[in-house]
């Protein structure tokens, strides 16, 4: 079947994220980050202007997405993988900030598969910008149908 | 642990970042990230549904191996100086892996006011298959 290409600008309704100090903890224990930038509010005040997040923080998103958020990509979630995660870091992210973030389709694309058959590439692309309009980072994800059923 | 400063001036293109290790992956650490992140895929977190679904058992999300990869970008140039970090999953690690965690500066630039450099990662396992390759720009401060 041909790719859809239809769904090239599709975009996901505005999702509204805080970024909570309690949460940044829980993310960095889980990762095993131990920087005190992380927790340690007179260190990160100092360094940073603040409590900032980790890096790749911005995946809590979807504890604040009811699913409106992420624009729909028709693909079958059995044969789906996470192919890669891009984060463009634009400008600093503290606790205490309440981001929106818009999500868009921004590209489809098919490629042969190694084991035969075609895989199909979704790209989708979120934009965060804080309470005073800034935009401060941009997310690109690529999203993987492949033509059998995921298998290592 | 904090980032020590490191300036611009004193790294050059093919510096070995630190390495660093996560030894012996457990479900637990699954579970942890499941709840920091709100990835509840049962696939990695229950064993029933991993069984089911074709797999030996559960598996670390790609997203939890990304983040502790990070951190040799973060120990490095310290975290507010972080301008891009990109990963893409190769394989996946199961429950008792290791993550063990390399990098190394590819490109010294001027961006505007900014010196940064650029470099590539990957966490590998203890087999020494590749969990994740990835890369990063980061801005340094300057001597000058």
């Amino acid at each position: 079947m041909p790719v859809d290409k239809s769904i090239i600008g599709r975009k996901g309704e505005p999702v509204t994220m805080h970024v909570e100090r309690g949460k940044i903890r829980e993310f960095a224990r889980a990762i095993k980050d131990d920087d005190p930038i992380y927790f340690d509010e007179a260190y990160a005040a100092r360094e940073a202007g603040g409590i900032m997040p980790p890096v790749t923080f911005l995946q809590t998103v979807g504890h604040w997405d009811d699913g409106r958020g992420r624009p729909r990509v028709p693909f079958d979630l059995k044969r789906t993988l996470h192919g890669e995660q891009e984060y463009e870091l634009l400008a600093p992210i503290h606790a205490g900030d309440v981001l929106t973030a818009v999500s868009t389709v921004v590209d489809v694309y098919e490629k042969p598969g190694r084991r035969g058959g075609s895989m199909t590439f979704a790209v989708t692309e979120t934009e965060y910008r804080n309470q005073h309009g800034t935009l401060v980072a941009r997310a690109r994800q690529v999203g993987i149908e492949t033509g059998q059923v995921v298998k290592d | 642990m904090a980032a020590t400063t490191r300036y611009w001036e004193d790294v050059k293109e093919g510096d070995a970042l630190p390495e660093m290790k996560v030894e012996g992956l457990t479900r637990t650490d699954f579970v942890k990230y499941a709840g920091a992140s709100g990835d509840f895929n049962p696939i990695h977190h229950d064993q029933t549904f991993a069984e089911a679904s074709g797999n030996p058992t559960v598996f670390a999300m790609g997203m939890l191996n990304a983040g502790i990869l990070s951190r040799v970008v973060t120990a490095f140039a310290g975290r507010p100086n972080v301008r891009r970090y990109k990963v893409r999953f190769a394989t996946r690690a199961w429950p008792g892996d290791d993550v063990i965690c390399r990098g190394r500066l590819t490109r010294k630039l001027v961006q505007g006011s900014e010196k940064l450099v650029e470099g590539e990662l990957e966490a590998v396992n203890q087999k020494g298959e590749t969990l994740i390759s990835a890369s990063f720009a980061a801005s340094l401060p300057s001597r000058g």
